[in-house]
Formats: structure tokens, C-alpha cells, sequence
């Protein structure tokens, strides 16, 4: 059934899906694991690195992109076409800068970021496969975080993942979102690491992590010390349930 | 020299447009194309700072300003705008660009526009060198608008001056130049 109706956007399938933003949303599954967590005073991106060839460099290879001063986004898919998705956003950051005087609210970038990608999928030509966590700050404070799909459509999210393992990532996530877990700037970060850690294999070397503080532009975070304080935490809970389970 | 002359008859109304951290312009001319335009240049040097990951240049801002003057004048809406660039780069140093309204574009050790660069040109003229200090600079500016206050026939009872240098824009308290 699915060989008839697949084959363009613009046509239905008898029991009501969409078959092109359907396999969209395969490609994007196929793309690294990106995590956002949204605390009180930060907000968190972290990607899995894919790891470079050898010869490759790394520097080229950047999944976490700054749209404006206060808002970022990273991405899982296609990356090709999350450039041109950047691209505009970034275009509509400055446009609206201009003809309004003030930054974008982290739900207008959205909001037009989806807005644009929903022509796609009505004109006939094909959607886009990239699946995004926008996060930033209001221009009131407020943090945000919020996540598009390849149908177009937007969500706000206390914390999210996507891309490869999303599913185990949100799992472990919506066990471990407390608001103690996310009381302070750097336990925001660790709850991150944490979360990607359990996907990615190699630790610490294969995750690129970026925050955004209030009033603050985007930071690249260094993750070697953080990861090295969340195994060593590990560990000591290991040796306290062991030491239970002896005595 | 590192600094820039706003002369203002309004004398709430801020000129000077910041294009990037070591960047600024003034702008001046027709009401209304002096903020459209300025603003406008603005948006698109934040623009190429947030996809490419560093700030232009000041050359390249100055190259990039003039050539959009110039496509805007061969086209049916001119803008009606004198303009003064000044920035700092690390590579070359303070740098002063001037731009008149048919898009010349001149690097320029000292620039004025108006009716006050009749006056004040022969000034710099006289007494600039191009190994002033900072203090001297502003020792000129200073005889700069001596100058005015005595021979330009407009009252000017205030002078905004901004200073870049290696760390950025720095505001300088307003010029106490008034009539006497």
C-alpha cells in the first residue's frame, strides 16, 4: 500500500498518513543524539560528535549553531538541509531586529522556522528532514526550549532529545528532570551529560555541549572536567551500593 | 585618529550607529535616509557576524557600506547620506573611512562633514600628526570645537564623542563646548 502513496507529498495514503514526512521522520532518527535541558537561569544543548576521519577537521563539523545573540539551535537529519533552515533563521533574526527594534522571542523563530518548512510540505516539494531543539532566552528572561518535527509542527519542552536513542534519552530524562536536578547552572549541565553519556559510547570525547545564560552570548562548554566529576560520582554510588548490599 | 565629530542641533539625537563591537558609523544627511540606511548596513554586519562566527572587518564594512550606497544611487531611491566609518582592527590598526552621498569611499587620517568642515578641516590640517596620543587627539577635537564656537553661526551647545580603541567603544563624557 504504501508503494502508491509514497511517492509524492501531496497525496494522502488511504488510512490518513503522510508517507513523505513520515520517512522525513526516519531520516531524522538516522541523525546524532542531541539533548536540551531547560533550567531556571541556563539553558543546555549537548550533540553527540560524530566521530571525524582522521585526515578530517574537526572544527568544520558544527552541530550547535547560534542564530542570534540569545538564541541557538542544534539539530539531528539531514545537514544539508539544516543549513538553509539556519541560514533563514538567522536572516529573520536580523529582519526582525530591524523593522522591530527588539531580539526574537525564542517561540517567533520557531514559530517561523516552522511556518517556513510547513510551505514545503504543502507545494508539492519535499519536507525537510532535520528535527530541531531551539533554546534561548525571552527578552523578559524567561528561558525556553522548544523542539520542530519534519511535519511542521512545534513544541515546548522542559527537556528533550532527538535524533539517534532519543527515545532512551527522553526516558531517562523524564526519570531524572527534577527541579533539584536542575537547581543550579552546573547541575543543569551535568543532567545533560549525563543523559547523552548513556548513549554515547565513547564518553566524553564524542560530545560537544553549549549553554546559554541570561543576558549572556552562546558558550562552548568544556566537558572534559564535568564528565570526569559525573564518572567519579558514578562510582561512588556504585561503592555505596555495594557497601549495602555486603553489610 | 580614533574618534569621531557629531555635531547636533537636536542635542538628544545620537548619530553614531554601532556596527559591531570596534565599529562605528555616523551618519548624517536627509531626514529619515540617514537612520533607514544606517540601520539597514547595521542588521547586515550583525547578520555576517551570526553565519560566519566573526566580526567584518572595518575596511570591509566601509567596502561593503559604499557599495550599497552606490547600487541604491543608480537606482530610482538614492539615499540622501554622508557617512564616517571608524573602527579598530587587530591586524591593522585604527582605521577612518570617509563616504559622501555618490558613494566615494577615502581612508582619511581626519574627516569632517557639513558646513563645520569648512572650519574645522584647516584645523586638523594644521596640527594633526599621525603619531598623536590619545590626550593630544582629543586636544584637537577640543580645538576643533573652539573653532566652531566661535566662527559657526549655529549655536552648538553640545558635542557627543565616542573613542575606539583595541577594547572596544568607549563614551566620553559630553564635551562641554557652549556658548560663552
Amino acid at each position: 500500500m504504501a508503494a502508491r502513496y509514497d511517492r509524492a507529498i501531496t497525496v494522502f495514503s488511504p488510512d490518513g498518513h503522510l508517507f513523505q514526512v513520515e520517512y522525513a521522520q526516519e531520516a531524522v532518527k538516522k541523525g546524532s543524539t542531541a539533548v536540551g535541558i531547560r533550567g531556571k537561569d541556563i539553558v543546555v544543548l549537548g550533540v553527540e560528535k560524530k566521530s571525524v576521519a582522521k585526515l578530517q577537521e574537526e572544527r568544520t563539523v558544527r552541530k550547535i549553531c547560534a542564530l542570534d545573540e540569545h538564541v541557538c539551535m542544534a539539530f539531528a537529519g539531514l545537514t544539508a538541509d539544516a543549513r538553509i533552515v539556519i541560514n533563514r533563521a538567522r536572516v529573520e533574526c536580523q529582519s526582525h531586529r530591524l523593522t522591530v527594534e527588539d531580539p526574537v522571542t525564542v517561540e517567533y523563530i520557531t514559530r517561523y522556522i516552522f511556518t517556513n518548512r510547513l510551505k514545503y510540505t504543502h507545494n508539492g516539494r519535499r519536507p525537510f528532514g532535520i528535527s530541531a531543539l531551539i533554546v534561548g532566552f525571552d527578552y523578559d528572561g524567561t528561558p525556553r526550549l522548544y523542539q520542530t518535527d519534519p511535519s511542521g509542527t512545534y513544541h515546548a519542552w522542559k527537556a528533550n532529545a532527538i535524533g539517534r536513542s532519543a527515545k532512551t534519552v527522553r526516558e531517562f530524562l523524564e526519570k531524572n528532570y527534577t527541579d533539584e536536578a536542575i537547581a543550579s547552572d552546573n547541575d543543569a549541565i551535568k543532567l545533560a551529560i549525563k543523559a547523552l553519556l548513556e548513549v554515547v559510547q565513547s564518553g566524553g570525547k564524542n560530545i560537544e555541549l553549549a549553554v546559554i545564560r541570561r543576558n549572556q552570548p552562546l558558550k562552548s562548554k568544556e566537558i572534559e572536567t564535568l564528565v570526569a566529576e559525573i564518572e567519579k560520582e558514578k562510582e561512588e554510588e556504585a561503592e555505596k551500593k555495594k557497601q549495602k548490599k555486603s553489610s | 585618529m580614533e574618534y569621531l565629530i557629531g555635531i547636533q542641533m537636536k542635542h538628544d539625537y545620537d548619530k553614531m550607529f554601532k556596527l559591531s563591537e570596534k565599529i562605528l558609523l555616523l551618519c548624517v544627511g536627509e531626514a529619515g535616509d540617514t537612520v533607514q540606511f544606517a540601520e539597514y548596513i547595521q542588521k547586515n554586519v550583525q547578520l555576517y557576524k551570526m553565519r560566519n562566527g566573526y566580526e567584518l572587518s572595518p575596511a570591509a564594512a566601509a567596502n561593503f557600506t559604499r557599495k550599497n550606497l552606490a547600487d541604491y544611487l543608480r537606482s530610482r531611491t538614492p539615499y540622501h547620506v554622508n557617512l564616517l566609518l571608524a573602527g579598530y582592527d587587530e591586524a591593522d590598526g585604527p582605521g577612518l573611512y570617509y563616504m559622501d552621498y555618490l558613494s566615494a569611499l577615502a581612508k582619511a587620517p581626519f574627516a569632517a562633514h557639513g558646513y563645520g568642515a569648512f572650519l574645522t578641516l584647516s584645523i586638523l590640517d594644521r596640527y594633526y600628526r599621525p603619531d598623536l596620543t590619545r590626550e593630544e587627539a582629543v586636544d584637537l577635537l577640543k580645538k576643533c570645537l573652539e573653532e566652531l564656537n566661535k566662527r559657526f553661526i549655529l549655536n552648538l551647545p553640545s558635542f557627543t564623542v565616542r573613542l575606539i580603541d583595541k577594547d572596544g567603544i568607549h563614551d566620553m563624557e559630553k564635551l562641554p563646548i557652549g556658548p560663552k
